[in-house]
């Protein structure tokens, strides 16, 4: 166990962390708002639209995420005629391909989440509150919405962990977050095991405050 | 379930004697992902220079080989870790390297070039043929100043954990904004798009993937040797097989003698670059 090795590479393998988390809270939030576009489409009575949404998340959650950004990295830019668009301007950017796979991968699995939590909700609420002459739009987001986001909190906490450590496939596309700078750390000490080990624990403590925050506002907002 | 307990015991027998047959096989690890040096034809047969340089020197070393697949970027560490006894995968002998693993003599030159799409503004720059670092002389020197002045500010792709990388690091073309991949495979993937302005490898690596791909890809700028660019490809070995680190030696000396290394050289490459 080289100590001296560990030491120093804490603080590049800290500054790394930081592109992780962006990556992370960037394709979070995406994700967030395709994924409550489509557990909306998900409750559409329209069949059609329905399929539509059910067929995003399934192919999404279908394939491996390292699969999806490769699609998108290096298959999209072989496509020549997409060079010569102005959506090349973001394709070019390996940062922005792995925005793009992350909040896709995230917002079809968000998606499923919201809409199970939707339809745990009881119809007596939602028939509560119309009895009481509140229009189906304000029910839907002042009472179907606060109830389905506490609904899924457990199940997503669990998502924002699994994208943290999906993130590290960034460095697959040349960005430099923790994995990547782990990976750099390597090329030129050939130790793996004494930066794997720092880079891991790093991922670890993140777990940690990730998940206690979901705790807490599991605590904080639930119905007892 | 008598037959059961023969089936399992007998399965354990042949593990146990497959584990000694591999046991005095000398396993060389490499790359299979960087023709000509080392590559995978259709079947995912490991073919090559090196693989065919290694069969040579197991013969005369007198020793059965296995040769095993390898990623690049865990090379140096999979050697270390024992899953392999040697190296034969285009590792230019570089002092970075020897600081943990140590190298039999080079037995073939690798001359580093950059490559651009044809029509890039990096084309026929204005420098010499060719240039070494180890003691760079004017003309050197000039050279690397007009690649300074290029390559301020693009984006130079390398696989990761070369001597390609190394040699953008060390900061003698200033300050470019590095690329590193995994494989050289996708190195030219990002170069034909276009996300790169520049790749730094192998000039035949790229000459490989032009004629293969059909791609517009040219070289352009002086070659490089000597520096970080190390004094020509070995076998890598742990540093306390010295036993192993003698018998490539001397197998190496016979092969190049009896022309062995420029034979085979000359068939993958085109050219002689043996050493």
């Amino acid at each position: 166990m080289d100590l001296e090795l560990m030491i120093n590479s804490f603080p590049k393998l800290l500054s790394a962390a930081v592109i992780t988390l962006k990556l992370l809270s960037v394709s979070l939030i995406i994700g967030l708002l395709i994924g409550l576009f489509f557990a909306i489409l998900r409750l559409n009575k329209s069949l059609f639209i329905n399929r539509f949404a059910y067929g995003y998340s399934y192919v999404f959650r279908g394939t491996p995420l390292l699969v999806q950004i490769f699609i998108i990295y290096f298959g999209l830019g072989q496509i020549e005629y997409l060079r010569s668009t102005v959506l090349w301007v973001i394709l070019k950017e390996p940062y922005w391909c792995a925005i793009i796979a992350f909040a896709l991968n995230t917002g079809a699995y968000t998606s499923e989440i919201l809409r199970s939590a939707f339809q745990t909700i009881t119809p007596g609420i939602i028939e509560a509150g119309k009895s009481l002459g509140i229009s189906n739009k304000v029910i839907f987001y002042k009472i179907q919405i606060p109830i389905a986001i506490r609904q899924s909190l457990p199940a997503y906490g669990n998502e924002i962990i699994l994208m943290m450590k999906g993130t590290s496939l960034a460095s697959t596309v040349t960005i430099m977050d923790l994995t990547g700078v782990a990976k750099y750390i390597i090329s030129t000490t050939f130790k793996p095991i004494e930066v794997f080990i720092v880079a891991g624990g790093i991922y670890l403590f993140m777990t940690f405050i990730i998940h206690n925050v979901i705790k807490f506002l599991e605590k904080k907002y639930s119905f007892n | 379930m008598n037959i059961f307990k023969k089936t399992i015991f007998s399965v354990l027998l042949s593990l146990l004697v497959m584990g000694n047959v591999n046991a005095d096989k000398i396993r060389i690890g490499t790359e299979g992902a960087y023709p000509p040096w080392n590559s995978k034809n259709e079947a995912g047969k490991l073919i090559g220079f090196e693989v065919e340089l290694a069969y040579t020197l197991c013969r005369y070393i007198g020793q059965q080989c296995v040769i095993v697949e390898q990623d690049w970027d865990g090379m140096i560490p999979a050697l270390i870790m024992r899953k392999f006894d040697a190296i034969m995968a285009g590792m230019s002998i570089t002092a970075e390297r020897q600081k943990a693993i140590s190298f039999s003599q080079g037995y073939a030159d690798e001359v580093a070039s950059l490559a651009v799409m044809k029509g890039s503004s990096l084309e026929g720059l204005d420098t010499s043929a060719g240039i070494n670092l180890t003691k760079p002389n004017a003309a050197a020197k000039k050279d690397l100043k007009t690649l300074t002045a290029a390559l301020a500010g693009k984006t130079v792709c390398v696989q990761t954990a070369t001597i390609h990388q190394n040699f953008l690091d060390s900061g003698d073309v200033g300050k470019v904004n590095v690329r590193t991949y995994k494989t050289q495979d996708e190195v030219n993937l990002d170069l034909a798009s276009g996300r790169c302005d520049a790749a730094l490898a192998a000039a035949v690596a790229f000459s490989d993937y032009a004629e293969k791909s059909g791609k517009p890809v040219v070289l352009t700028g002086p070659t490089f040797s000597g520096g970080a660019f190390g004094n020509g490809v070995g076998v890598g070995i742990r540093k306390d097989d010295t036993e192993l680190l003698k018998k490539f030696n001397a197998a190496i000396n016979k092969a190049r003698k009896n022309g062995d290394i420029s034979r085979i050289a000359t068939k993958w490459f085109g050219f002689d670059a043996s050493m």
